[in-house]
């Protein structure tokens, strides 16, 4: 990540994102329309979904705990009293010619996150506020030439839009807030936060002012940002973009953008699909939601276990370095999947080396998700217990790892039998081959005796050699001063 | 003469196997023939589902699991969705849409055994007090060819007066069940808000709407309310309070029932023809051991206004999802996106209907919202609590349901105040979501005219008593209009 470079140039940049996330709910937020990703186009688009005469919409019931869970997450007001409004916009995506949203009375508001920055420092981003609504469906201008098609599948999918303070002062900091984001609505199974299919997507607030100045500069809006590095790009870019106009003498408009990853640029959306005034008016279909303290209660209690106190407790109870602690809890099933290894295994820094370095190397070469990934918890920390108990050695383990991998066999214990990898370590059977060896290298034992001590290491790798490995290397070791200081 | 039957009256004749329902569907059909230019009551006749739904119902008669209103010929509004069947609203935007789905009213009422004969003419998008914002054409009054028979559920009521069905549905949002009920001499309740699902029902002004039974007494009202009452899970605006037996109480004395006349309603602009019938009718409840007295409800004069900025601004809203993008009006070779909504809607929307939307989309606007969304709902609050002190003192409000009788085709078309002053007695309990029954209370020459009578939440039962008494010392509800026809 770089911060702007333009920043030590007496600019200040000013970033606001706010953040749509859709619920990992089975039915949209007002209807009973599946919101399963990659259906064929209006499959799955109801009734209500269209927008058709006389329907009514009705509140899922499952979207009101995933927005109280991330309230008490960010330490926000959960509002025990939340009003439901509607938006007023014409555009074919939008079946009703409105959309359902909270605007005064959203369901959480305030609350704060800090985020961790490059430098090793945590800064503290506030949020504004969180509100739960609709979804619109997709406009497809690219597969029609010259008509645009519409599919209504994600029309009224659950969206909870997380609106920040303006507190970020580069795209950096503007990703890793993104980031932290994403991290706490996967923890809390808020969302299945897969960007690629549209699940958590970014609007940018950017603007810049002269360093020293009180007065906020005119701002853009990015929208629908939904990737990491487009973030940031889209960031940069319009970074430099104001600071060129301002700097030619010109002046910001205050306008909607769309970053284009193609030509790595943003571009304003065309003026039609900006309306200025939606006349939002509480929506009359829909009671306010009502939220008691015992039902907040609840949530709280069946809240799992935030990214924060994991990474704390990793270090703790596992007794893990914090580089360890916090990429092993960066996301809820790799923090569950090291857990289970740990658990296996018998040897907790052990099995976080191996999750971090053979595991995720391993995905990462192979350009793998740690859902795809063919070794279980299990299987690798029955290969940490094959460690550990000294059965085979680090090295001969990655060979077993391998195997695991590929498929060749269901366990460790399998694969190390079966490929006879069983370390030596047994002095009766190791003493004669150190022996031998010692026996037919006269010239070496005689220099190591007389001082030379560096060519243990020749013995060693010669005891190696002979054994292809399996030998346990601390024994060898000490079998070979003890033989040769005799 | 079965067309002057009561459904109490029909349901005996179909028990005792007098008729048939084939036969007295038949019968209907015939009817609704004959007249069908004349009143242009109906825009859809549904004669093969209702012969066939005839026919089942006289199949479960004989199998002894005939329900409610099994084999009885009814209506419906054509702002309920009827699944395979042209649901229009009097609108040119949906004179193609067949709904996909039936309105849960629908459901109940097709479930209880009701025979649908067809979908009844209506004021477009219920907005209208007259019945000419019809794009199907004016209904004519059964009474006198030359008037209105009020609106906007108009062709239900002239087609309940007119014998062409035993019973219909309405919605009324602020008056359009009571006001044309009241112009064509036949009973008509609009139940608390919520009491009645709004699923299905085409949304005018969601916060205000409310579905009804247009009968002939209130005997038949009961029994269709009955059935049409009750929570709907697709509701979220419905009421989850038990459905009371409403026929249970009717034969109730009414002695010391404390009967409010408000002050308010009784003032300038009311027709005194009209007052004399309403004193009449006010004598008969007192000689029945009614405890009549005054009563004040001091913002009734708001009422209008308030309405008249709360219901465009919901409409404007509702009304968006006729884009021509999916289903109804599209305009013939849009050049582009604009021109396709606004051609769409400018074509296919009537004026009234363009007026409303317009005078919403103003009144919800960014600068104009706190001067008239914002203060329309403060007042709202206010003529709530109007109610609320007013039923302290007394069990049920008595007013006359309009200033005057049926008005000439085209008087008011010029003026609108004149129009919309119509509702000045039944606006107020749309707006507070207060249950009010119409029931005629007289002849002003050969004019029928109504009587209203207001109650508190959830009270229709005691309506229906009081209304029940006064129709067993009174013959009005009796009388029917001249026919030359069959």
């Amino acid at each position: 990540m770089t911060s702007s470079p333009r920043q030590e140039a007496g600019w200040e940049v000013v970033i606001g994102l706010e953040i749509h996330v859709q619920l990992s709910t089975n039915t949209k937020i007002f209807s009973g329309a599946s919101t399963k990703f990659g259906a064929p186009p209006n499959s799955q688009a109801c009734a209500i979904d269209l927008g058709m005469p006389g329907v009514l919409p009705v509140v899922n019931e499952q979207v009101y705990p995933k927005a109280i869970a991330f309230g008490l997450a960010v330490g926000a007001n959960i509002e025990t009293c939340s009003v439901f409004d509607r938006k007023n916009y014409f555009y074919p995506d939008l079946p009703k010619g409105y959309q359902i949203t909270q605007m005064n009375y959203p369901i959480v508001r305030g609350g704060q996150v800090d985020i961790l920055l490059e430098s090793g420092e945590t800064k503290t981003i506030c949020i504004t506020r969180a509100h739960l609504e609709e979804d619109a469906g997709k406009s497809l201008h690219e597969d029609f030439p010259g008509m645009t098609a519409i599919d209504l599948n994600r029309a009224g999918t659950p969206l909870l839009e997380i609106v920040s303070e303006p507190d970020m002062n580069s795209a950096a900091e503007a990703v890793a807030y993104a980031k932290h984001i994403h991290q706490l609505v996967t923890y809390l199974d808020v969302s299945d936060g897969d960007m690629s299919q549209g699940s958590l997507r970014c609007d940018a607030n950017v603007s810049i002012r002269r360093t020293g100045d009180s007065d906020l500069g005119t701002r853009t809006e990015t929208k629908n940002v939904n990737s990491f590095r487009y973030l940031e790009r889209a960031i940069t870019y319009e970074i430099e973009r104001q600071i060129a106009i301002l700097e030619g003498g010109g002046r910001i408009i205050q306008e909607t953008r769309l970053y284009d990853p193609v030509r790595d640029e943003t571009r304003p959306m065309r003026s039609k699909e900006t309306a200025t005034d939606y006349r939002y008016f509480p929506e009359p279909d829909l009671l306010p939601v009502l939220i008691d303290q015992a039902y907040i209660q609840a949530v709280r209690e069946s809240m799992p276990e935030l990214p924060v106190a994991k990474r704390v407790r990793f270090e703790k109870e596992y007794d893990l370095s914090a580089a360890d602690a916090i990429v092993l809890t960066s996301n809820v099933q790799l923090a569950n999947y090291f857990e289970r290894v740990a658990a296996t295994g018998g040897d907790s820094r052990l099995a976080a080396n191996w999750v971090r370095v053979e595991l995720l190397g391993k995905l990462n070469r192979e350009g793998m998700e740690l859902d795809d990934a063919p070794v279980s918890a299990e299987q690798l920390g029955s290969i940490v217990t094959r460690i550990r108990d000294n059965t085979i050695s680090g090295k001969i383990a990655k060979t077993v790892f391998d195997g695991l991998w590929s498929g060749q066999a269901s366990s460790a214990d399998d694969f190390i039998k079966s490929h006879g990898l069983e370390q030596v370590s047994g002095a009766d059977e190791l003493e004669p081959i150190v022996t031998a060896i010692i026996a037919a290298n006269p010239s070496q034992a005689k220099q190591y005796r007389s001082g030379k001590t560096k060519l243990l290491g020749f013995f060693v790798g010669q005891v190696m050699k002979e054994t292809q490995g399996k030998a346990n290397p601390q024994q060898v070791n000490d079998l070979i001063k003890k033989l040769l200081d005799n | 003469m079965l067309h002057k039957r009561t459904i109490t009256e029909l349901r005996t004749g179909l028990q005792k196997g007098e008729f048939s329902a084939e036969e007295l569907t038949l019968y209907y059909l015939e009817r609704i023939e004959g007249n069908a230019r004349e009143l242009n009551a109906y825009i859809t006749v549904t004669a093969d589902i209702a012969m066939e739904q005839a026919r089942r119902s006289d199949r479960d008669r004989g199998k002894g699991v005939a329900g409610p209103l099994s084999g009885i010929p009814i209506a419906y509004k054509d702002i309920f969705c009827t699944e395979g069947v042209r649901t229009s609203a009097g609108s040119l935007m949906l004179d193609k849409f067949i709904a996909p789905y039936s309105a849960t009213v629908v459901e109940k009422l097709s479930g209880a055994g009701a025979v649908m004969l067809g979908k009844t003419n209506m004021d477009e998008f219920a907005m209208g007090s007259s019945n000419e914002n019809s794009h199907y054409g004016h209904v004519l009054n059964p009474w006198d060819k030359e008037r209105v028979p009020g609106g906007s559920s108009g062709g239900s009521a002239a087609a309940v007066a007119a014998g062409l069905c035993a019973a219909a549905t309405g919605t009324d949002t602020g008056g359009s069940i009571r006001q044309p009920a009241s112009f064509c001499g036949v009973t008509g309740i609009k139940p608390t808000y919520g009491r009645i699902s709004r699923w299905g029902i085409i949304a005018y002004a969601s916060s205000l709407d409310q579905a009804g039974p247009i009968t002939r007494t209130a005997e038949d009202a009961a029994l269709m309310l009955q059935v049409m009452a009750g929570h709907d899970a697709k509701d979220s605006t419905s009421i989850a309070t038990e459905v009371p037996d409403y026929t249970r109480t009717l034969g109730d004395s009414i002695k010391g029932q404390r009967i409010g006349l408000c002050r308010e309603y009784f003032e300038e602009g009311l027709d005194g023809a009209t007052e004399k019938i309403i004193m009449e009718a006010v004598a008969v409840l007192e000689s029945l051991g009614a405890i009549i007295s005054e009563v004040t409800l001091p913002n009734t004069r708001h009422a209008i206004p308030a309405y008249y900025i709360i219901a465009p601004a919901e409409c404007s809203a509702n009304l968006s999802r006729y884009d021509g993008v999916r289903y109804g009006y599209r305009c013939e070779n849009p050049t582009d996106l604009q021109d396709l909504y606004k051609r769409s809607r400018s074509e296919a929307l009537g004026e009234e209907v363009k007026q409303r939307i317009l005078v919403g989309t103003f009144v919800l606007s960014a600068g104009y919202y706190d001067a008239y969304y914002r203060k329309a709902q403060q007042v709202r609050r206010l003529i709530k609590n109007d109610f609320v002190e007013a039923f302290k003192e007394v069990d049920i409000l008595l007013s006359p349901t309009a200033p005057a009788p049926a008005f000439r085709i085209g008087e008011k078309s010029g003026d609108q105040i004149a129009m919309y002053l119509q509702d000045i007695y039944t606006i107020a309990s749309n707006l507070a979501g207060l249950p009010a029954i119409s029931i005629p209370a007289g002849m002003n020459g050969q004019l029928p005219t109504g009587l209203q009578l207001i109650g508190n939440y959830l009270d229709e039962a005691r309506l229906l008593n009081v209304a029940h008494q006064f129709q067993l010392q009174t013959n009005w509800h009796r009388l029917s209009p001249p026919e030359g026809g069959p």
